[in-house]
């Protein structure tokens, strides 16, 4: 690599670290702020609350009823994953393997998801659902979280299954394997890898999902980050604290999934699509 | 009948079992994607009352509504534009750096954690009591605390918090596809460090920001949960996607409701075409290694 060596050069330099430093402090910061103030007793206007305390953990826990929402929030995750996954998986090897009249347009198809905001294609999908009689239900927040996860599945595994040597499938019909075992011993292995990372990528993202799950979520199907929504919308009912300790239930659920996800994938890849797949 | 079997002439056009595997996929996403759009749209044109048209009369012809595109713009474009400018020179410092993964697992954060929990966040942190006024007050920057939260530099803030990170991370996988070896060239030819990034990187870059801001564009213009948290909704951000949610799920208006997503989707198209468009002025081929 070059490194150039002149004053402006280092002044540039160093004006650039100051700069990325100082961001990733007031990030920190962020998320520190929250963390501290679900254990602070008291915390007004000084560096460090007045005294430490667990307490809000106990009142969150019971007052948002938490137990109930983290369970259906992963209830609603671990379906909204299953189901794009298999969707998903069968939709990207077909596009990777065919090329047939109208693939631009599929493809198009799948894109759009992903560019358009949700809310602007969420309103008309929500009311479609809430005239179903969906709207509220367990399947109504899975399904419209599908809509996006299915694409982004879809989009991850396509490169992944078009560097998979066509050549092996086709030995192993020599060698007489029929369609499931040619799935089964053959396809799941090789796949697996970009699977488990596109999967784990959608886990994350759908814990995080607030707008769709926002318009379609009923009192009991609410996830966390919609209950957060509404915790910290209606402050002042309850103790800062009480909601800070419910955001960290929150972000550890998050993180937890992120931290096993970033044994698969690159970071860059939560935002841009996979250009070489993790396996390499 | 002569010639080869319909099965076999299908084949040839690359229509065969496998390419049924689509089927699925694709009927799901027709009935919960393209069929919703096209409800939303006609919901949009049968509104109320009045003719097919009111709706539409009804947004352009109310301030509380229109002005919901002003606000709208004046917090994406800014923020958008600012995000990019820091991506870039950042992501050209990280790009030589040994250790990318600590600080892009750190960036990654908020993306992850989302606007909901920065929100929160932001409220304490930004708060006349919270840690940001207080080193401002204690290094005597400010005599007084300012006001961050509950009006348009709250939101900015919550964007810079999201967007920046996402600007940056995408950025940096653009530049990372740039083979090395043209930098190199660029410098054994002569080129100072300013050149090699206006005449050699930046030309090379020009697809991928211009992707970049797009996409960054189009996640600050959806901005909702941290206008109504950390904004003003009633005033200064109120965006229009708070505009749509209140019309179609506080006032049981779905008509409306869909019209204001199809404009909001609408202008967002508007200027997504409009940074595509640019783009096809400058130069678009080859810039990796031999990998490709």
């Amino acid at each position: 690599m070059i490194r150039d060596q002149g004053l402006i050069s280092k002044i540039w330099r160093f004006a650039i670290w100051a700069l990325a430093t100082l961001f990733v402090l007031n990030l920190l910061a962020v998320i520190a702020a929250v963390v501290v103030n679900s254990f602070a007793t008291r915390w007004l206007g000084t560096w460090l609350p007045a005294g430490w305390t667990t307490k809000w953990y106990f009142s969150a826990w019971k007052e948002f009823q938490l137990s109930s929402v983290v369970l259906v929030t992963f209830e609603i995750v671990f379906t909204v994953v299953i189901i794009s996954g298999i969707l998903g998986v069968t939709t990207a090897y077909a596009l990777a393997r065919r090329d047939f009249v109208g693939k631009r347009l599929v493809v198009l198809l799948f894109l759009l998801p992903l560019l358009i905001p949700p809310l602007t294609y969420g309103i008309p999908l929500a009311t479609v659902l809430y005239q179903l009689g969906l709207g509220g239900t367990f399947w109504g927040v899975v399904l419209i979280n599908v809509v996006p996860s299915l694409p982004f599945v879809v989009l991850v595994m396509i490169p992944f299954i078009e560097q998979i040597d066509p050549r092996i499938e086709a030995a192993a019909r020599v060698f007489g394997a029929g369609t499931t075992s040619l799935f089964l011993r053959i396809l799941l292995p090789l796949l697996l890898p970009g699977m488990l990372a596109a999967l784990l990528l959608v886990l994350v993202r759908t814990i995080a999902m607030f707008e769709l799950t926002f318009l379609i979520a009923g009192p009991t199907t609410q996830t966390l980050v919609v209950s957060l929504y509404y915790a910290v919308f209606a402050s002042g009912v309850r103790a800062g604290q009480s909601i800070d300790a419910m955001a960290v239930v929150y972000m550890v659920t998050t993180l937890f999934w992120l931290v096993i996800a970033l044994q698969f994938v690159n970071p860059t890849q939560i935002v841009a699509r996979a250009k070489q797949p993790a396996a390499h | 009948m002569s010639g080869p079997p319909l099965r076999t002439r299908l084949a040839a056009r690359g229509l065969d079992g496998t390419t049924m595997l689509i089927l699925p996929g694709l009927i799901f996403m027709i009935a919960l994607f393209v069929y919703p759009f096209f409800y939303g749209l006609v919901d949009s044109l049968t509104p109320k009352e009045g003719g097919w048209y009111a709706n539409y009369a009804k947004f352009f012809g109310d301030p509380f509504l229109y002005d919901t595109i002003g606000a709208t713009l004046w917090l994406a474009l800014p923020v958008t534009i600012i995000n990019l400018a820091f991506a870039v020179p950042v992501a050209f410092r990280v790009r030589l750096m040994n250790r990318q993964r600590l600080l892009t697992t750190i960036l990654v954060l908020p993306i992850t954690l989302g606007t909901v929990f920065v929100a929160d966040g932001l409220l304490t942190f930004l708060g006349p009591r919270g840690w940001f006024n207080h080193t401002l007050l204690a290094i005597g920057i400010l005599d007084n605390p300012i006001k961050l939260t509950n009006n348009y530099w709250g939101v900015f803030a919550s964007l810079l918090i999201t967007g920046f990170p996402f600007a940056f991370l995408l950025t940096l996988s653009y530049i990372s596809g740039i083979d090395p070896a043209i930098e190199q060239a660029a410098a054994t030819l002569g080129a100072g460090p300013r050149q090699r990034f206006s005449r050699v990187f930046l030309p090379l870059l020009v697809p991928g920001l211009a992707v970049t801001f797009c996409l960054a564009f189009v996640q600050a213009f959806a901005v909702f949960p941290s206008a109504v948290l950390l904004g003003a909704p009633a005033g200064p951000t109120r965006v229009i996607s708070i505009a749509a949610y209140q019309a179609a799920f506080e006032q049981y208006d779905h008509s409306l409701g869909s019209a204001i997503a199809l404009i909001m989707g609408g202008v967002e198209l508007v200027v997504v075409l409009a940074v595509l468009g640019g783009r096809s002025f400058f130069y678009r081929g080859p810039a990796g290694g031999t990998k490709g």
